[in-house]
C-alpha cells in the first residue's frame, strides 16, 4: 500500500470515530439532561401521532422556515433535498450489488436525480451564501465558521461534480478502498488530486459535525417547545430534580 | 412626552436596516440590596455592584442550568444562523437595534457557552464567535435581556423551535445571582408572599374594594351581584391578576366575571392571600419562585375547601397555571377532577354561553367596533379550551356572541405570530418606557391599519399586562387609552340579569340570539 492511501486509511477512521462517538456522546447528553417544565410552543399537538406529524412537516418540509422567509426556505431545502439525494447516491460505494439494500441505491430517482443534484446543492449553498453577505441581518448575526461551512460544503460538491463530469476517477479502485475500511481489508486509494480535496473536505466535515452547528441535525428531535405533548392539565409532569425539591418541604402533599 | 421618537406606523410593515447600539443605554433600575435580598440573592457593596468572584460563579451557574433545562442546552447548540428570526421581534422591528434580533440575544450567552463550555470555542474563539467574559459583557447582558418580553414569536418561526424566552429566563436568574437582580420584579415578588399580591393590596383593602364593585355593579343592574373574599366552603376559587382590583380596564372585567358566575349560580370566592394571579417567577427565570408562588394557591384551596379554580384574565399567569400549576403545585387529586385544573374564565364563560344560561343584549356593545389582541402567552404557550387552536377561536366566539361588530388585524399579526404587547415578560415599568413604546409598534401599526381600513374603535384583550401596557402606549400612537377594553367588560355590559331592569321590553329578542350564538 502506499504512504498516501495509509494516511487517509487512517484520516478516515478517526474521521468515523470523531463522528459516532461525538454525536452519540452529544446525544445521550440531550437525553440525559432533564426538561423540568412543559415549555411546547402551541398549537401543540395532543397526542403522540400529532408530534411525528409536527416533526414530518418540521424536518421534511421546513415548515416553520416556509412561514418564515420563503429566500432562506428555498435555498435551504434544495440544499438538503440534494444532500439527502447525494447521501442516497453515494451508498453504491458502500453497499454491494448483492446486499438487501441495493435496490434503494439502485433507485431510479436517486440515480437520475441524484446525478444531478450536484448542480442544486451548489445553487442552493451559493443562495444561502449570498444571503449571509448581503442581508445586513444575517452578516451581523455569522461567524467565520459560518462562512467556512458553506464553503467547505461548496468545496464537497464542486469537487464531486468535477469527478462526474470533468475528471473522472478510478470508481472501481475507489470502491475497493472503502469497503476495504469496512472489512479491515485495505486497499490502495486513487490518488488524483481531485479524490484527495474531496475526501480531505468530506473527512473535516465529519470531524466538525459533532462540535460544530451540524449538531441541529440531531438537535432538533430534543426540542421540548417541539417535542412536548400539549397536556399539562391532564398528566402530571415532574422532572427529576423537580420531584427532590418537593420532597425537601413536602408542600405538594 | 418623553425624550425619544415614537416609531411611525404604516401601511404595510417594513424590516428596519440595522442601527447598531440604538438601544444599547436601555436597563431597567437594578435591585439594591434589600430587595436582593427579600428574594435569597446576593448583592455587591453597591446596588448592582457585581459580587466578589462574580465570574467563577457566573459560569459555575450557567454550568447548572445547562444540566438542568434541557432546553437551554440544546438551544445553545442547534442555532444554524440561518436569521428566520432575525425579523420576527417587536424589540427588533420597534428599534433597528440588531441585539434585539432573537438569535443575537441569545449569542449573548452563546458567545460565553461556546467560549468556556465547547471545544471549539475553547480552541477557536474568533473563527466561531466566543467570547471571554467580562463586566461589560456582563452590562450588554443586562442591557438586552431586558428588551425580551418571553414572547416566544421568535420560537414560532425558527425551523428548531428555539425559543429565546428560555434563554432570556436562563440569564436573567444568572445575573440575579450575581449581584444584578432587577428591581422591578424583586421589588414585587416578596409583596405576594407577605401580602398576598403584587400590588401589595392588604386583605381589609381589598375586601373595601370588592365592597364597592358590588355596590357599583347594583347601581348599574338594581341586581345584587356578590363578590365574596375568603369564603370557606365556596366551589370556586378564582384567581385573578391584582390589577383587577382596581386597573381600568382591567375591573369591568373583574365585574364581568362576577355577572357570569352571578348568572350561572355557582358559589365562588377570591382569596385574599392568593389575591394574585401573576407569577413574576417565570420572568426572573426562577423555578423555585415560581413553585412558592404557585404554591400559595395549592394552600388556599385547600384552606378554603373549594372544588374548582379557575384564573382570570391573565397572559402570563395562565402560562404558568395552564403548563406548570400541576408541575408546580400539584398533584390535584383534592379538587373536583370534573372540571379542567386549572380552568381558565373563558372556558367558564363560552360553556355558559354554550349552553344559553346567559341573558345577552349584543345592541349594548352597538357603538364599538372590536378587534382582539392574542395575548402571546395564551397564544403560543398555552391552550384555552378543548383543541389545539382554541386559544384564538375561544375569545373571538365570546367577543362575537356579546358584539355585533367585530374584525380581525392582518393574519401575520395574529393567533400565534402575534405581537407582543411590548410590556410583557417584566418589562411593564417605567424605566423602561422606551423600549415598550418601541416594541409596541408592530402591534400599533396593525391596529391603526384596521381602525384605518375598517373602523375598528376597540380593541379587547385577555391580559392584564397587554391592559396596563396599552393603556400607557396608545396615546403615543395618537389612540386614546381607553381604547383597550377587557373581554369580560364587553361580557358585563350585554349580560342582562336576572331582575335587571324590569322595563327592557326586548328581553324576548336577546334570547334569541342566545341560542344564536351558542
Ligand atoms: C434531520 C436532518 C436535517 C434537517 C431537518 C435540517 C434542517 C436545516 C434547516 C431548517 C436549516 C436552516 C435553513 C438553511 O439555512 O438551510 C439548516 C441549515 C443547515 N444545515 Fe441542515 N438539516 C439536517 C441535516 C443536515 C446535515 C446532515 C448537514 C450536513 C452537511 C446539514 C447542513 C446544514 C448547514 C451547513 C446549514 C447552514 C446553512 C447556512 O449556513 O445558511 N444539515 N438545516
Ligand atoms: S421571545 Fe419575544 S421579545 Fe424575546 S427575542 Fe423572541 S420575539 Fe423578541
Ligand atoms: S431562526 Fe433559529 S436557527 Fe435560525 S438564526 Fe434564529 S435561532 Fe438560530
Amino acid at each position: 500500500m502506499t504512504a498516501l492511501s495509509i494516511l487517509y486509511v487512517i484520516l478516515f477512521y478517526v474521521a468515523m470515530i470523531t463522528l459516532i462517538v461525538g454525536v452519540t456522546n452529544k446525544i445521550l447528553q440531550y437525553i440525559r439532561v432533564p426538561a423540568p417544565l412543559k415549555i411546547a410552543i402551541t398549537p401543540a399537538p395532543l397526542t403522540r401521532t400529532g408530534v411525528v406529524y409536527r416533526f414530518f412537516t418540521e424536518v421534511v418540509l421546513f415548515n416553520s422556515l416556509w412561514r418564515a422567509t420563503k429566500w432562506t426556505w428555498i435555498f435551504g431545502w434544495i440544499f438538503h433535498l440534494s444532500l439527502l439525494l447525494a447521501f442516497f447516491r453515494h451508498l453504491r460505494y458502500v453497499i454491494s450489488p448483492d446486499s438487501f439494500l441495493w435496490p434503494l441505491v439502485d433507485l431510479q430517482v436517486v440515480q437520475s436525480f441524484g446525478h444531478y443534484a450536484g448542480f442544486a446543492m451548489l445553487f442552493g449553498l451559493a443562495g444561502l451564501f449570498g444571503r449571509r453577505i448581503f442581508v445586513d441581518r444575517v452578516r451581523y448575526i455569522s461567524s467565520p465558521s459560518d462562512y467556512l461551512m458553506l464553503l467547505l460544503i461548496m468545496g464537497i460538491a464542486g469537487t464531486g461534480l468535477l469527478m462526474a463530469y470533468v475528471a473522472h476517477t478510478d470508481i472501481v479502485q475507489l470502491k475497493a478502498f472503502i469497503m476495504g475500511l469496512f472489512f479491515l481489508d485495505w486497499q490502495n486509494l486513487p490518488s488524483d488530486l481531485v479524490l484527495l480535496a474531496h475526501l480531505t473536505m468530506v473527512i473535516g466535515l465529519m470531524m466538525i459535525f459533532p462540535v460544530s452547528k451540524l449538531l441541529h441535525a440531531p438537535g432538533l428531535f430534543f426540542a421540548p417547545t417541539r417535542y412536548q405533548l400539549d397536556n399539562p392539565r391532564e398528566k402530571r409532569h415532574i422532572s427529576e430534580w423537580g420531584a427532590e425539591i418537593e420532597a425537601k418541604d413536602g408542600r405538594n402533599s | 412626552m418623553a425624550d425619544f421618537e415614537t416609531p411611525q406606523t404604516r401601511e404595510f410593515p417594513i424590516i428596519p436596516t440595522i442601527v447598531e447600539g440604538a438601544m444599547s443605554h436601555s436597563a431597567p433600575f437594578l435591585a439594591s440590596e434589600e430587595f436582593q435580598t427579600d428574594m435569597g440573592f446576593p448583592s455587591g457593596e453597591e446596588t448592582g455592584q457585581l459580587i466578589d468572584g462574580w465570574k467563577e460563579k457566573f459560569l459555575e451557574l450557567l454550568k447548572d442550568k445547562l444540566g438542568k433545562y434541557r432546553s437551554l442546552q440544546v438551544f445553545m447548540d442547534t442555532c444554524v444562523k440561518c436569521g428566520a428570526c432575525t425579523d420576527k421581534c417587536h424589540y427588533f422591528i420597534g428599534t433597528a437595534d440588531p441585539k434585539n434580533m432573537p438569535v443575537a440575544r441569545q449569542d449573548l450567552l452563546r458567545k460565553i457557552y461556546r467560549r468556556y463550555f465547547t471545544w471549539a470555542g475553547r480552541v477557536f474563539p474568533k473563527l466561531v464567535g466566543a467570547i471571554d467574559l467580562t463586566e461589560e459583557v456582563i452590562d450588554e447582558m443586562y442591557s438586552y435581556y431586558h428588551q425580551c418580553s418571553e414572547c416566544r414569536r421568535c420560537a414560532v418561526f425558527c425551523p428548531f423551535g428555539i425559543d429565546t424566552a428560555e434563554v432570556t429566563m436562563a440569564a436573567r436568574d444568572i445575573l440575579s445571582m450575581v449581584g444584578k437582580g432587577q428591581k422591578y420584579s424583586n421589588q414585587i415578588i416578596p409583596k405576594i408572599f407577605k401580602i398576598g399580591n403584587n400590588l401589595g393590596l392588604p386583605e381589609p383593602a381589598l375586601a373595601d374594594t370588592l365592597e364597592g364593585l358590588e355596590e357599583e355593579i347594583e347601581e348599574e343592574t338594581g341586581v345584587k351581584v356578590r363578590m365574596p373574599l375568603d369564603e370557606k366552603g365556596a366551589d370556586i376559587l378564582l384567581v385573578t391578576p391584582s390589577a383587577d382590583f382596581f386597573a381600568e380596564p382591567h375591573v369591568d372585567g373583574l365585574m364581568g366575571y362576577a355577572k357570569v358566575f352571578h348568572a350561572a349560580g355557582v358559589s365562588w370566592t377570591i382569596s385574599s392571600k392568593a389575591s394574585e394571579a401573576a407569577n413574576f417567577g417565570l420572568f426572573i427565570g426562577s423555578y423555585e419562585q415560581m413553585r412558592k408562588i404557585s404554591l400559595r394557591i395549592r394552600d388556599e384551596a385547600k384552606r378554603l375547601g373549594v372544588k374548582r379554580i379557575i384564573f382570570g384574565e391573565c397572559g402570563h399567569a395562565w402560562r404558568v397555571a395552564y403548563n406548570h400549576l400541576n408541575t408546580l403545585a400539584g398533584p390535584w387529586d383534592f379538587l373536583d377532577q370534573n372540571y379542567p385544573i386549572p380552568q381558565h374564565i373563558l372556558e367558564f364563560t363560552k360553556d355558559c354561553l354554550d349552553r344559553g344560561i346567559l341573558n345577552i343584549d349584543k345592541s349594548e356593545n352597538d357603538h364599538m367596533t372590536l378587534t382582539f389582541h392574542d395575548s402571546c402567552n395564551i397564544a403560543r404557550a398555552s391552550r384555552i379550551g378543548e383543541e389545539p387552536g382554541s386559544q384564538f377561536t375561544i375569545p373571538r366566539e365570546v367577543i362575537k356572541a356579546v358584539c355585533n361588530n367585530y374584525v380581525d388585524m392582518a393574519p401575520e399579526t395574529i393567533h400565534d405570530a402575534t405581537f407582543c404587547c411590548g410590556g410583557g415578560g417584566g418589562l411593564l415599568t417605567d424605566d423602561l418606557m422606551e423600549i415598550r413604546v418601541k416594541g409596541a409598534q408592530p402591534r400599533m401599526e396593525a391596529l391603526t391599519n384596521v381602525v384605518k381600513d375598517s373602523g375598528v374603535t376597540h380593541m379587547a384583550a385577555i391580559c392584564a399586562i397587554c391592559k396596563s401596557q396599552f393603556t400607557k402606549v396608545l396615546p403615543y400612537y395618537g389612540m386614546t387609552m381607553d381604547q383597550i377594553v377587557s373581554v369580560h367588560q364587553l361580557v358585563s355590559s350585554a349580560i342582562i340579569l336576572e331582575g335587571q331592569g324590569e322595563d327592557n321590553s326586548d328581553e324576548l329578542e336577546n334570547g334569541d340570539e342566545t341560542e344564536e350564538a351558542a
